[in-house]
């Protein structure tokens, strides 16, 4: 299927063609990308929709360098990450990608300002841990250690985590899985903020629609394919979405 | 199979490489156990039959000349069973090949019939005959050092005469096992061996018809050997004798029974160490699993097991781990002690062998260590059986971690958050950490007591031979001597310094202690043979009283100032109450000595001597030893180099196979240690990993974490190893305290390295293993996956 870029002018952040991703589990062979072209434009916020199984976490894997396509090619600007070895997928991820999950994967032994800090001492132009986490609206909390924090609290710290380095990438699955509806906003809020606040270009992975309503762009997914694209003339804030 | 006996295998199966580790520990305890026991058992019960079958005498005397007709006397003591006069001289041999003079220790034996005590084992040839008063029949490892065969002959310079000796026949004997020359330390049997002679030749040789000068006596069953001997003592008091010694002191035996005490220590001490290391590994490897196992429990037990089921379930799983170590322990074990058995038969030359270890020594084996694994696993197993159905299906909470002050300090600016993680890590479960830390000692110190015995050893030679000895040469005497002769020895070729030695049979008596032992007279300034203390001090002879060694001293319970009374057994048996007047530390014996004039007063002798200590020019070494091979008198010629030379090779041979089977275990414990630990922490915090490699933490990066802890724990294990290994050594080095030699608590700089390098090889290894799995750690498995 074929889409076109919302404004023309606007730079291509990351790019992937014709992915396929297929994985051998014993004697099954699972096709989990069959196909799939797509373009993140910078600044941009997008959410993949799609039921589970449909082979949105495969791809935010291979956009993240966490995983290589079985076929096709990712760029990142001008650098195609899929030929590169094990090493450059890990500068890559350092240098360049924000992640958050849905199980927050904080470090338990460190405080939240140290699980920031972790990031920002191997990045090259990071922002304080103090001021990523105001900016997710955890100043107070700056102290304490996960099992301190509840997990709305533990999500927004991930999320403090993922955009200190300033990425230029941000990739969110599932991030609001975990939570009720209310806490679940405030995240989806702190992930709005940066991407508007520091022109990070977003991809967030839901099975939610409602969370749709917040994007530049909604691709859906189904079946390892994107099967439809839809442009949001203005997107909703984040406060006034609701499930 | 049951649903749940099935998830056992499977989950031994999974934790396979852990499961190994523990059982390599186990089985390293349970071996050294088998192997310990079985040889000790198999050394006791050979020595036994070996004792019985050739009839080993009970009590050994020797006199100057006692006549025949006091043997019926001698039967008529009570418990006494049977009597053995004998004759044993001296004398010196020339062995083609061989430049230096050899001491032939001579005993007879009937030329017709067995004797009655102290049976030969014919090892091939004959025994001697009749009317042929030149055969001889040669100890097994006598004619072995020489390449000596029936047919074979040697001369000999039996009380002045040079004859000529046919060897007929080769053989063993219980009461050679040990073969020590006198003044010796070690078996040197290229320079001293025992041969038998028919009695009647032997008689006429040394003008003894219708005498006898050495006296065995086998006893009735249960008849204690003291009372035997103060009534031999006083019938043979006046034909020299020097005092009757039960078997237990007759020297061979002795260096036997030695041999078995060591066996014993090592079997009790050894395995304690490496069952208790095993204990605690269990726990470390059961309550993790146990951990990662909640989910499971939860469901075992929503499902309708009871507690008791579930304590069970996992106490199998202890069981299992523990039964594979026995498995492996016990056939190691038996495998070993029959090794170590075969090396004590071929050093002790034993005729016959019996290996039958019996099931108790592996059943003890068994349950030690399934006690201590289950011991180690009790607090996992009741934490499993108690944990709440709700609770258990439930992820465990985050775990709590704090600030410690170390990340509040000024210091803390330097720690980067990776280094913070292992840090709150370990603070976090201080008693693990130090768990890990203690196996890591553990294996350090193990490594330090097997080699404190080499530089222990090369230290009782440094002072034993070079510090405390200035001479090259001791040459023993057959009887006393004008000390005229020492003239003689002077004028000898490449003679430098020759000084005189005397040595008298004495009991030495303090309250109601006794000891009975010698005393050597010595010179008041002597250049060669002096009196060292261990500490590396020279001591002064003073004019009169007696110099004690201070195990001697222990021995007697006497000390400086205190007096003690002297029972020369020899020659006029004069009594003396003798005032101690120096004490010294020494590694040999446990000597005591007199200046000689006061020697020379109290024996109501002019100037005498037994032995002669020299100092020779070796460049005519060759000249001298011919000279000694033709000279009459000789009984002992003991060169200090060939003595140093013996000492190495025999400590050398056993403490290589010592060392290197502790190398081994050492080796088994500090991999099983950090094998365990960082293979459960990876298991543990595989998704703490595997986010750090997804934030961009390279492969080197994340293998800090997981391995600069246990580093951080190996690197606190080292010199707590040392700390533990001195102590281990110290106690085996008591624990080895004898009365014949003492052991140094000697341990070098380079043994504490060496001990260290073998324990940081080992965890190295076990490190580079799990770095291997840390690499191929699946990012996306980790993170899809909730805790």
């Amino acid at each position: 299927m074929s889409e076109s870029p919302p404004t023309a002018q606007r730079d291509i952040t990351l790019e992937g063609k014709a992915l396929t991703k297929i994985y051998h589990t014993g004697a099954v062979e699972v096709e989990a990308l069959r196909g799939v072209d797509l373009q993140l434009f910078e600044a941009e916020l997008v959410v993949l929709l799609g039921p589970s199984g449909s082979g949105k976490s495969t791809l935010l894997n291979i956009l993240g360098g966490l995983d290589t396509p079985t076929a096709g090619w990712v760029r990142f600007r001008e650098m195609e990450i899929t030929a590169g070895d094990e090493s450059t997928l890990t500068r890559y991820r350092r240098d360049h990608v924000g992640f958050v999950f849905q199980f927050y994967n904080l470090i338990p032994s460190l405080t939240a300002r140290e699980n920031v800090a972790l990031v920002t001492e191997i990045a090259q132009d990071p922002m304080d841990p103090a001021e990523a986490l105001s900016l997710v609206g955890l100043a107070e909390r700056i102290d304490h250690f996960p099992a301190q924090l509840s997990g709305g609290e533990q999500q927004r710290v991930a999320i403090a985590r993922a955009i200190a380095k300033r990425p230029d990438v941000l990739l969110c699955d599932e991030p609001t899985g975990a939570l009720d509806s209310h806490t679940g906003i405030l995240v989806l809020e702190a992930i709005e903020r940066v991407n508007r606040e520091l022109g990070t270009t977003t991809a967030v992975i839901t099975h939610n629609t409602v969370i749709g309503n917040m994007a530049d762009r909604v691709l859906h997914f189904g079946d390892g394919r994107v099967i439809d694209s839809e442009h949001n003339a203005s997107r909703q804030p984040a406060h006034e979405l609701s499930w | 199979m049951r649903a749940l006996n099935l998830k056992l295998l499977r989950n031994l199966w999974k934790l396979r490489g852990q499961v190994l580790a523990i059982a390599v520990v186990i089985a390293s305890g349970v071996a050294v156990l088998v192997m310990s026991l079985s040889a000790l058992q198999a050394l006791q019960d050979t020595a036994a039959a070996y004792y019985e079958r050739q009839r080993f005498a009970d009590v050994f005397s020797n006199v100057k000349r006692a006549p025949r007709r006091l043997i019926e006397r001698i039967s008529a003591i009570p418990g006494v069973r049977s009597v053995e006069a004998r004759i044993r001289q001296v004398a010196t041999l020339s062995i083609d090949g061989f430049a230096e003079p050899v001491i032939g220790e001579l005993v007879s034996i009937p030329e017709q019939g067995e004797p009655r005590l102290n049976r030969l084992v014919l090892r091939s040839g004959r025994r001697v005959a009749l009317g042929h008063p030149d055969e001889v029949v040669l100890s097994e490892p006598f004619a072995e050092a020489h390449g000596l065969q029936p047919g074979d002959r040697l001369k000999a310079l039996m009380n002045g005469n040079q004859r000529t000796l046919t060897v007929v026949g080769i053989a063993l004997s219980p009461e050679f096992i040990y073969t020590i020359g006198p003044g010796a330390l070690m078996p040197d049997n290229l320079r001293y061996g025992v041969m038998w002679m028919g009695s009647e030749a032997l008689a006429a040789a040394y003008d003894l018809e219708g005498a006898f000068n050495d006296l065995s006596l086998g006893l009735l069953h249960g008849v204690e050997p003291e009372p035997v001997i103060e009534r031999l003592d006083r019938l043979l008091e006046r034909y020299g004798s020097r005092g009757a010694i039960p078997r237990k002191d007759q020297i061979s035996n002795w260096f036997l029974m030695n041999e078995i005490e060591q066996l014993k220590t090592m079997s009790t001490i050894l395995p304690i160490i490496f069952l208790s290391v095993a204990a605690f590994l269990s726990n470390m490897v059961l309550s993790r699993l146990i951990a990662t196992d909640r989910s499971e429990i939860g469901l075992m037990k929503a499902f309708g097991y009871s507690n008791l089921q579930v304590g069970w379930h996992y106490t199998k799983l202890a069981m299992a781990m523990a039964g594979v170590g026995i498995l492996l322990g016990w056939a190691l074990g038996a495998w070993l002690g029959r090794v170590n058995t075969e090396l004590y038969a071929e050093f002790f030359r034993f005729p016959l062998l019996i290996f039958r270890p019996d099931a108790g020594v592996f059943a003890v084996g068994a349950i030690v260590s399934l006690i201590a694994a289950l011991a180690g696993s009790l607090g996992a197993v009741r934490h499993a059986a108690t944990l709440p159905p709700a609770e258990a299906m439930m992820p465990p909470a985050p775990p709590l971690f704090r600030r410690t002050g170390l990340s509040r300090g000024r210091a803390a600016h330097w720690l980067d958050q990776p280094t913070r993680i292992i840090l709150r890590q370990i603070f976090r479960s201080p008693l693990r950490a130090l768990f890990t830390s203690i196996g890591i000692a553990l294996s350090v110190a193990v490594m330090i007591m097997a080699l404190q015995w080499i530089d222990s050893i090369e230290e009782i030679v440094q002072v034993y031979f070079h510090d405390a000895q200035r001479q090259d040469m001791m040459v023993g005497l057959v009887e006393t001597q004008s000390d005229t002769v020492l003239q003689a020895f002077r004028r000898m070729p490449g003679v430098l310094a020759a000084e005189p030695m005397r040595f008298v049979s004495a009991d030495l008596r303090a309250g109601n202690r006794s000891h009975r032992g010698s005393i050597e007279g010595i010179r008041p300034n002597p250049e060669l043979q002096r009196v060292y203390d261990a500490g590396g001090r020279v001591v002064d002879v003073p004019p009169d009283g007696l110099l004690l060694a201070t195990k001697l001293a222990d021995k007697l319970g006497v000390a400086l100032g205190d007096t003690v009374r002297v029972e020369v057994l020899e020659h006029r048996r004069p009594v003396r109450e003798l005032p101690v007047v120096a004490l010294f530390e020494t590694y040999m014996g446990m000597p005591a000595y007199l200046n000689i004039n006061a020697f020379n007063r109290m024996m109501g002798q002019g100037g005498s001597l037994e032995a002669v200590s020299l100092l020779v020019d070796e460049s005519q070494l060759p000249a001298l030893y011919q000279r000694l091979k033709s000279a009459p008198k000789v009984s002992a010629v003991t060169l200090k180099d060939a003595a140093v030379q013996e000492f190495n090779d025999t400590m050398g041979e056993t403490l290589m196979i010592y060392v290197s089977f502790f190398a081994a275990f050492a080796c088994a414990l500090g991999f099983g240690v950090v094998y365990n630990s960082t293979r459960i922490a990876l298991s543990e915090r595989g998704r703490e990993l595997a986010t750090l490699r997804v934030l961009g933490f390279h492969r080197g990066e994340i293998s800090y974490i997981l391995l600069g802890e246990a580093a951080l724990l190996i690197l606190f294990g080292l010199p707590l190893g040392c700390f533990v290994g001195h102590g281990l050594g110290w106690l085996m080095t008591s624990a080895m305290d004898s009365e014949l030699y003492r052991i140094p608590l000697v341990i070098k700089a380079a043994t504490d390295a060496t001990a260290v390098l073998v324990t940081l090889v080992a965890t190295a290894f076990s490190a580079a293993v799990v770095r291997r799995r840390l690499d191929r750690l699946d990012l996306i498995a980790v993170l899809k996956t909730r805790e």
